[in-house]
C-alpha cells in the first residue's frame, strides 16, 4: 500500500453506523483468493457485499451509495470514516485493510477497534482513532445531519476535531508508530536495522 | 508474581522500542495461501531472504476442496496455493502439499505433530492461531505486514496487551462440550469483551478438558475479541504432545517437560481482569444472530425486543432479519438444510467421535446436505482406524477430505443464498458459509443431533 506521510487531515466523512463491522463485511472472503496488491482491486471490494446487490447493482439505501456520501475520497473529502464500536472485528484479513486504503481512505474514527485489524490498517498507514463513544455519536448525529461536516485529525498534537462544534478530543498513539506514520516508515525496514539485537538474543 | 502470560512474553523480548512496541522473538511462523503471497512479495521488493526458514511451517487449507485433491477447478484459488508451493520453494521453507498425508487445516496440524509446543511463541496470518495457546504457548493471529515482519526477522513489533482470567468451575453437564462453554463466555463477555486483552482460561473445567477440548476453547477466545488463549500445561498437555513427529524425544523430552512445568501464572499473579463461571450454568448452545456473541442455551428463546438494550435494539432487529428469526422465537425444532462438522474449532478426531455417538444406528434427515471435514489426513487416518467412517456410513453420511471446507466461503463447499446452516465452525457472521447464507453455531453433538431429525435438536432429546 502507498506510504504517504501524515501530518493533518482535514475531510468530509463517510458515517458508517454499524457496530461489530467485522472484517467478512470489509471484505468478503471471495476476495482474499487473490495474490495482487494492487490497490484498486481491493477497494472496489471495499464493503462490497452491503454496497452492491447480488446482480451487481448499487444498493441505493446503503450510506457509501447516497449521493452526498459516494463521492471517491481525494484531498479533503471523504478521507475519514467514522465506524460503529468494535470495527474490524474477525478474521485476520489484512485485504480489509487494503479495502479501506485502496478506496482512499486514510483514517478511520471509533469508539473502539479490534486488536489485529488495528495494527492492519496502521501498517497500511490508515490511522486508526479511538474516541469517546460520546464523540463517536456526536461525529455520527453531525455528519449525518450536515454532510459537508468536516473533521481534523492533527496527527503531530495528537487530536481530532469536529470543525462543525469545534469540540475536539485527544487520542493515543504511541511515539514509535507516530514518527513512522509522520515519515512514511515501515516496521520491516526497523526490523532489519536490528538484526544484531535479534541474533544476540538467539545466541543467549 | 508472573501471569503465565508474562513467563512467556518476558522469555522472549528483544528489546523494548522506546516510546513504543515490544520487538518479540518468534518461535514458530504459519503460513497458508491465502494471507502470505503479498508478504512474500515484500521480501522480493527488498530483495531480503527469510531470516530462519526452518522455524517457518506453510501448508495451504483455505481454498482446498474436501470432494476431491486432484486439482482446483478455481482458477484464483489455484493460483494461491500454488503460489504458496511456489514461494515455499524459492524462500526454503518447509511446505506440507494438499493432498498429502502432512496437510490439513493448521491450527489442527500444528499442535497434532507438536510443532506448537509449550512455552513458544507462534504466529499466523490467521485469527484463529489463538488454538495454539491451549498447549501453554502464547499464540496470536496477525496481519499480512506482520507475516513479512516475521519472515524477515523472525521477530514482531507489538505492545504488550493486558492480562484477563477466565475461570470455569466445576462438572458440565451432560451433552455439554467445550464449544458450548466458549459460546457461553462469548455471550457473557459479548464479541469485544477481551478486546485488548490475553486470556488465561483456567479453573477445574478446563483442567479436566481433554487437549482436544481446550484446543476449542482457546480457538474461540478471538470470537471474544481476544487474540490470545492460553491454557497453562500439565499432564494432560504432556500426555498429549508426547511422542507426536515434531516433539522433543528421549532426553530432551524429560528435559522441556521440567521446563513448561514452570509454565503457570503463580498464585500470587495480578490479572487486569478476572471472571468466574460455573459449569453447571452451561447447557449445550446455538447462536441466532450475525455474531458469534448472539447464543442462547438450545431450549431458550431468542430474546425478546424488551430484553435489548435499547441503543442495541436496531443492530439485534437487522441480525434476526438476516438470520429470518423473531424475537422471543424457540428455535429447537426449526429446519436446517446444512450440517457441517469440521473447521479449526470442531475437526479434531474428539469431535468426530462424539458426532459419531450421536447418529450410530440412525439414518441422517433427507432433507439436510451434510459436510463431515476432518481437519487434517492425520485425523481423517485416526477416524478409519477406529471404525468411525464405517459407523458414519452407516448412518448415511460421507467422510470427506481435509480442507477448511464450508467454514469460508473460499471453497466449492458453500452454502447457498438463504440457506440454514447448522456449523461446528466459529462464525456465523453474515455471509460467512456463502453470500446469503445464515449460520447457527453449535457443538459436534447439536450439529449431529440436527442432522438425524432435519431440525435444530437437543442432542439430550434425542
Amino acid at each position: 500500500m502507498a506510504k504517504q506521510k501524515f501530518d493533518i487531515i482535514q475531510s468530509t466523512c463517510i458515517p458508517i453506523q454499524i457496530d461489530n463491522c467485522n472484517t467478512d463485511l470489509i471484505i468478503p472472503a471471495r476476495y482474499l483468493a487473490s495474490t495482487t496488491r494492487d490497490p484498486k482491486f481491493f477497494g472496489d471490494a471495499f464493503m462490497h457485499d452491503l454496497r452492491f446487490d447480488a446482480e451487481g447493482n448499487a444498493v441505493a439505501d446503503f450510506v457509501m451509495n447516497k449521493a452526498e456520501y459516494s463521492e471517491e475520497p481525494k484531498k479533503g473529502v471523504h478521507e475519514i470514516i467514522i465506524g460503529g464500536q468494535n470495527w474490524g472485528s474477525g478474521s485476520s484479513r489484512e485485504h480489509a485493510a487494503w479495502a479501506i486504503a485502496g478506496y482512499g481512505v486514510r483514517v478511520v474514527i471509533s469508539s473502539s477497534f479490534a486488536d489485529i485489524h488495528r495494527n492492519n490498517l496502521l501498517n497500511c498507514f490508515v490511522l486508526p482513532v479511538i474516541v469517546s463513544k460520546e464523540f463517536q455519536q456526536e461525529l455520527f448525529e453531525t455528519v449525518l445531519a450536515n454532510p459537508q461536516t468536516e473533521v481534523k485529525v492533527d496527527v503531530p498534537n495528537q487530536t481530532v476535531t469536529n470543525m462543525a462544534t469545534g469540540h475536539s478530543e485527544s487520542f493515543e498513539i504511541n511515539g514509535y508508530k507516530k514518527y513512522c506514520l509522520m515519515n512514511a516508515l515501515d516496521d520491516i525496514d526497523f526490523l532489519l536495522e536490528n538484526k544484531g539485537k535479534i541474533e544476540e538474543y538467539e545466541h543467549k | 508474581m508472573k501471569t503465565l502470560f508474562d513467563k512467556i512474553w518476558d522469555a522472549h523480548v528483544v528489546q523494548n522500542v522506546q516510546d513504543g512496541p515490544t520487538q518479540l522473538y518468534i518461535d514458530r511462523l504459519y503460513c497458508h495461501e491465502v494471507t502470505t503471497p503479498q508478504a512474500f512479495d515484500t521480501l522480493r521488493d527488498k530483495n531480503i531472504s527469510v531470516f530462519r526458514p526452518e522455524q517457518v511451517v506453510a501448508m495451504p487449507d483455505h481454498n482446498t476442496p474436501s470432494d476431491q485433491q486432484e486439482r482446483i477447478d478455481d482458477p484464483i484459488g489455484r493460483k494461491q496455493v500454488e503460489t504458496l508451493a511456489k514461494n515455499c520453494a524459492e524462500f526454503g521453507i518447509r511446505h506440507f502439499a494438499m493432498g498429502t498425508k502432512d496437510n490439513g487445516i493448521i491450527h489442527v496440524v500444528g499442535p497434532e505433530k507438536a510443532l506448537s509446543l509449550p512455552g513458544m511463541t507462534i504466529v499466523c496470518g490467521d485469527s484463529h492461531t489463538s488454538t495454539h495457546g491451549a498447549v501453554g504457548a502464547i499464540a496470536m493471529g496477525i496481519g499480512t505486514s506482520e507475516v513479512a515482519q516475521v519472515l524477515a526477522s523472525q521477530t514482531i513489533l507489538q505492545s504488550k496487551p493486558k492480562t484477563m482470567r477466565i475461570n470455569i468451575e466445576g462438572i458440565l453437564p451432560e451433552g455439554t462440550t467445550a464449544k458450548d462453554v466458549a459460546l457461553y463466555i462469548m455471550a457473557q463477555l459479548t464479541t469485544s469483551g477481551a478486546t485488548g486483552y490475553a486470556v488465561e482460561y483456567a479453573g477445574s473445567t478446563v483442567r479436566n478438558m481433554s487437549m482436544e477440548g481446550r484446543l476449542t476453547l482457546s480457538n474461540l477466545s478471538i470470537e471474544m475479541g481476544s487474540r490470545a488463549g492460553l491454557i497453562a500445561p500439565d499432564e494432560t498437555t504432556f500426555a498429549y504432545l508426547k511422542g507426536r513427529e515434531y516433539a522433543p524425544k528421549g532426553e530432551a523430552w524429560d528435559k522441556a517437560v521440567e521446563e513448561w512445568k514452570k509454565l503457570y501464572s503463580d498464585d500470587d499473579a495480578v490479572f487486569d481482569k478476572e471472571v468466574t463461571y460455573r459449569a453447571e450454568d452451561i447447557a449445550p448452545r446455538i447462536t441466532y444472530g450475525t455474531n458469534p456473541g448472539a447464543g442462547i442455551a438450545i431450549d431458550e428463546c431468542i430474546p425478546a425486543l424488551e430484553d435489548i438494550a435499547e441503543d442495541e435494539r436496531q443492530q439485534f432487529l437487522s441480525m434476526l432479519e438476516y438470520m429470518q428469526f423473531e424475537p422471543g422465537q424457540k428455535l429447537e425444532g426449526t429446519p436446517v438444510d446444512y450440517c457441517f462438522l469440521g473447521a479449526c474449532t470442531n475437526g479434531r478426531i474428539e469431535d468426530f467421535r462424539a458426532f459419531a455417538s450421536v447418529v450410530k444406528g440412525k439414518k441422517k434427515a433427507e432433507n439436510v446436505v451434510a459436510w463431515l471435514v476432518p481437519g487434517s489426513w492425520l485425523v481423517r487416518q485416526q477416524i478409519i482406524d477406529e471404525g468411525i467412517d464405517k459407523i458414519l456410513e452407516e448412518a448415511g453420511f460421507e467422510l470427506r477430505l481435509p480442507s477448511c471446507s464450508s467454514c469460508l466461503a473460499m471453497n466449492p463447499d458453500k452454502v447457498p443464498a438463504g440457506k440454514l446452516s447448522i456449523s461446528t465452525s466459529n462464525r456465523n457472521f453474515v455471509g460467512r458459509q456463502g453470500p446469503g447464507a445464515r449460520t447457527i453455531l453449535a457443538s459436534p453433538l447439536v450439529v449431529a443431533a440436527s442432522a438425524i431429525t432435519g431440525v435444530v435438536t437437543d442432542p439430550r432429546k434425542l
